[in-house]
């Protein structure tokens, strides 16, 4: 195999990010302990300078190392997601950390490793590459879970994870396996290549159902969503926020790119059940997540509910017509989601304190009266999970069920809109604690928390009047085929 | 700057001027707070007058067009479009006429969190007039699931005991009809390529079967914000936990929305199906006015019985509109503003009375007109235009509707004509008992208890004059002279009317 320059430029951010992280673990070594803010510091000036690497990438379309990993529109716009996430994610542990005592410098290495893992995701064409990518970005995550150790709740949370996670993907695994068994590769070209050829086998079918439950698993789709609550309340609270929005874009980008790409013949029997599937995590998430009282366990169901809508993005995948107006329309989605996502987990950082204290949907009552503005904005954050004007959540469903509906899937729009409505009962039961009931919250303020829950309700507002650069961006971003 | 001078943008935005100063003022500076909202709304009623004054009541057309494009990537297809005709202009004019008179009735009945109070209300303002001006599908619902999150936040913060229930019912039953029409709004974006209203319209080619379904899932939305029965039943808790200000706004403006719906989209986009479903809606028309009136008759609390009253008043409405002949139509809209000016007098009546007595139990008043001859005769007034005398606003548009209902070729039937004439007997019925009940007889009790505590019920002073007096106004105005309103809309009516398959 004669590797070329151009091989590297594909993966260029990717080894960037983790050369930089694996400096940055040797460099933590010589920061003194009480001066971890400055790995955060340096952690963050990493992703900025991958970010600002992928966008001068726009555009540029490639495949390298023998059509292992691929370059193109797709990969950059969900490794540019990827990387505001983990600033976004960065900017929220940063006075976390600190105020629950956990403040190490491994905290944000091993968020930079797990990005890395995500990015790869994102840009893996061949299957063993995703598996190898599933591992890099999970195995971080699960040491993440159990970062506030010992408290009792995180490590239960980093071992479920752990194991259930393990267990999930070794369906990959075996899914992999049938797959080559059926087609002899396992990589995307010639898996597609292949079951164009013949009528493709059920052994084929059956190993993209395992890799299906994989990652299932991964974005928390019904009915492999058990362990969400359990590890989403358990983890602290910043790896919650960037586990529930990172871990679902690279799951989410993974599974887009397998199934269109590899699985287009087999359309035909994987269409029920990602219609079940969607339908059945909208459901179940969304009418789970009324009877919480914990803010955290809710914003978990929250995170199953909206697997689901994005799941909405894959039924129509083998239609060549759609195909690529639902992908656009999932990656909105995401990007909407992780935007508001990020600024409701923000707030409910702000009121968290020590001992598990001040998660309870009761403790917001009041926020409305002393702290305007941040009640303001989870009230933004709240109504565009909703899906409501004037936020970007509007523009995002609205999309999403455009695409839905164009497909010729007006049932599953019709459930979609309907849990909805249900998820309104919910969501603005927190904005009816905050400014309906009484009571006296008490919030931590701190500058970066302030400035990402600040940014990004702003951001939830005006893009909602402004989509367009991000509409075309998305619609650009298409996968490239071989 | 030239988007932003367009007449109907500063009419629609121009409350959000005000909302931008209100944030700048301390909260506590109370008067400040109101006398900036009220600018704020008296600024767009001129603005609104100023529009009127550009309107041109012979062109069918869609006027003072303010169209760009917004969203035009990807397939997309969705413009900024605001317009105005016929069929929206007395809107237009009755929201911005009864929002500064909403916010003369808050000066001293809220108190608390004024400055909260007075954004939401102009934010809401901004919602109202964009529902009436918007003329591409995804503009009109933002602004209409827009109106919902203000006026939650109305009822939920400054209503009565039972205002998160009502807030929150208000909320979800408004939104479960308002999501169905999204999916027909998309199907129709897909199929026509445009959200454009005017374009969708001449388009018309919508096939039969789907034409059914999409009727049925917007009138889902409208019906629910009429409320037709049996979709009603947020009504009463929403309109009985309000504060004043939002009972005027929702009965006078929020419920307008839902009956302008059927003019503005369900009958023009899809005729075949409204011809269709006309007799049905005819039937759930004559049941809501019926079962309205006798409801209202039943009731002991005050605003409980004017807000069942407006669910017989629409009932009027939605028979005219499904009448589908110009009488008929023209009449709906006449008596769509009538209503927001009756009953929205009413709610500011009942709640002025509240304030003072905080109750609005009607067994414990009597004899109010006696102690209160202003308040008494005024009230008599707007009870007899909400009833329907004739000479009073009431009468000319329940007239015209029941002129176009007999022999509507759509609805086929002069039963529920005839049925539907009833009500009107009935509404002078409860709304009789509730004067008797109030204002003559003997001394209530209630005016001893107020006593004990102060001066005792005390006559209107002169903000509530002139919060009143203006609608009084249009009341004796549009019952003796109706002709410029029927003027401003006829031809748009007509044109309307001509759209229609009628067999």
């Amino acid at each position: 195999m004669n590797l070329t320059p151009q091989d590297y430029q594909v993966l260029t951010p990717y080894i960037l990010l983790t050369v930089w992280a694996c400096i940055l673990l040797l460099v933590d070594l010589f920061i003194p302990k009480d001066r971890k803010g400055l790995t955060a510091m340096l952690a963050a000036l990493g992703l900025a300078l991958t970010l600002g690497f992928i966008l001068s990438q726009i555009g540029i379309e490639r495949v390298g190392f023998s059509g292992m990993v691929v370059l193109d529109g797709f990969s950059t716009f969900v490794n540019a997601l990827l990387l505001v996430s983990g600033l976004l994610g960065i900017a929220l542990a940063y006075g976390y950390v600190k105020r629950m005592g956990i403040e190490r410098g491994e905290y944000y290495t091993l968020l930079l490793f797990s990005i890395t893992g995500m990015m790869l995701m994102a840009q893996a064409a061949d299957l063993i590459v995703i598996f190898i990518a599933l591992e890099l970005l999970s195995i971080p995550l699960y040491i993440l879970a159990a970062f506030a150790r010992p408290k009792v709740e995180s490590e239960e949370a980093g071992m479920k994870y752990f194991l259930l996670g393990a267990f999930a993907t070794g369906f990959v695994v075996y899914g992999t396996a049938l797959v080559f068994g059926a087609t002899g590769s396992t990589e995307l070209s010639a898996i597609v290549a292949y079951a164009s050829d013949g009528t493709p086998g059920l052994l084929l079918t059956i190993g993209a159902a395992l890799i299906l439950v994989g990652f299932g698993f991964k974005v928390a789709a019904v009915p492999f969503h058990m362990w969400t609550p359990d590890v989403y309340q358990g983890a602290p609270t910043a790896v919650t926020a960037f586990m529930s929005s990172g871990a679902k874009i690279a799951g989410f980008a993974a599974l887009l790119r397998v199934f269109a790409t590899a699985f287009p013949y087999i359309a035909a029997d994987m269409t029920d059940v990602l219609w079940a599937l969607a339908a059945l995590t909208m459901i179940v998430g969304n009418f789970v997540a009324i009877s919480q009282t914990d803010i955290k366990r809710m914003l978990a169901y929250s995170s199953i509910a909206h697997a689901g809508y994005i799941l909405m993005a894959f039924v129509p995948y083998g239609n060549p017509d759609v195909r690529d107006v639902s992908i656009a329309a999932g990656l909105f989605y995401l990007v909407s989601y992780a935007v508001t996502n990020f600024g409701a987990w923000g707030v409910v950082i702000a009121l968290e304190k020590n001992e598990g204290r001040g998660l309870a949907i009761a403790d917001y009552a009041g926020l409305g009266k002393k702290y305007p503005a941040l009640a303001a904005a989870m009230t933004v954050f709240m109504l565009s999970l909703i899906g409501l004007p004037p936020t970007i959540g509007l523009v995002g469903k609205f999309y999403l069920f455009r695409a839905v509906i164009a497909g010729g899937f007006t049932w599953l729009a019709i459930i979609g809109v309907l849990t909805s409505l249900v998820s309104a009962y919910y969501y603005l039961r927190v904005v009816v604690t905050m400014y309906m009931n009484d009571g006296e919250p008490e919030t931590e303020r701190e500058t970066w928390l302030g400035l990402t829950t600040g940014a990004t309700a702003l951001v939830t507002v005006l893009l909602s009047f402004t989509p367009q650069v991000l509409f075309a961006w998305a619609s650009e971003a298409v996968l490239k085929l071989f | 700057m030239e988007f932003l001078l367009q007449p109907l943008t500063l009419l629609t935005f121009f409350p959000l001027v005000g909302v931008l100063v209100l944030l700048f003022i301390p909260s506590d500076n109370k008067n400040a707070l109101r006398w900036t909202a009220l600018g704020a709304s008296l600024v767009t009623f001129g603005i609104s007058l100023w529009v009127l004054a550009q309107f041109n009541a012979s062109n069918v057309d869609l006027q003072l067009v303010a169209r760009y494009d917004w969203i035009t990537v990807a397939g997309w297809n969705i413009q900024y479009f605001l317009g105005l005709d016929g069929l929206s202009i007395l809107l237009v004019l009755l929201t911005a006429f009864l929002a500064p008179i909403s916010i003369l009735s808050t000066w001293t009945a809220v108190e608390e969190r004024v400055k909260d109070f007075m954004l939401f209300f102009l934010l809401l303002e901004v919602g109202m007039m964009g529902v009436f001006l918007a003329q591409d599908l995804f503009l009109f619902y933002i602004f209409w699931e827009f109106t919902l999150v203000p006026m939650y936040f109305l009822i939920g913060i400054w209503g009565g005991p039972r205002r998160i229930y009502a807030a929150v019912k208000f909320f979800l039953y408004t939104m479960a009809g308002s999501i169905l029409m999204l999916l027909a709004i998309l199907w129709l974006g897909i199929y026509g390529q445009t959200f454009s209203v005017p374009d969708l319209i001449a388009q018309a080619n919508v096939p039969a079967n789907i034409q059914w379904w999409l009727f049925l899932a917007f009138a889902a939305a409208f019906a629910i914000k009429v409320p037709m029965w049996p979709l009603h039943s947020w009504l009463p808790d929403a309109h009985v936990e309000a504060p004043t200000a939002g009972s005027v706004i929702l009965a006078g403006v929020l419920l307008k929305m839902g009956t302008y719906g059927f003019v503005r989209f369900n009958l023009p986009l899809f005729p075949e199906a409204s011809v269709r479903a006309a007799p049905w809606i005819a039937l759930l028309a004559t049941i809501g006015i019926l079962y309205g009136a006798m409801v209202s008759y039943a009731q002991k609390d005050v605003k409980k019985l004017v807000a069942y009253s407006s669910v017989s008043h629409l009932g009027f409405v939605m028979l005219g509109l499904f009448a589908m002949n110009e009488q008929g139509v023209a009449g709906a809209i006449l008596q769509m503003i009538n209503h927001g000016l009756s009953t929205g007098a009413l709610f500011l009546l009942v709640g002025m009375i509240y304030e003072q007595t905080h109750t609005r139990e009607m067994k414990v008043y009597g004899g109010l007109w006696k102690i209160t001859p202003v308040f008494g005769s005024i009230m008599l007034i707007v009870s007899l235009s909400s009833m329907g005398l004739p000479g009073l606003n009431g009468f000319v548009g329940e007239f015209t509707i029941l002129l176009g209902a007999f022999g509507s070729k759509s609805i086929g039937t002069n039963v529920y004509a005839i049925l539907s004439a009833l009500g009107v007997i009935m509404a002078a019925v409860y709304i009789l008992y509730m004067f008797q009940k109030m204002f003559l007889g003997p001394q209530g009790e209630i005016v001893d208890e107020v006593k004990k505590h102060g001066h005792g019920i005390r006559d209107l002073n002169l903000r509530e004059l002139v919060t009143i007096v203006p609608i009084l106004i249009f009341i004796f105005w549009i019952g003796l002279y109706p002709k410029p309103f029927f003027d401003l809309m006829a031809p748009a009516v007509a044109h309307l009317v001509g759209m229609l398959p009628i067999p």
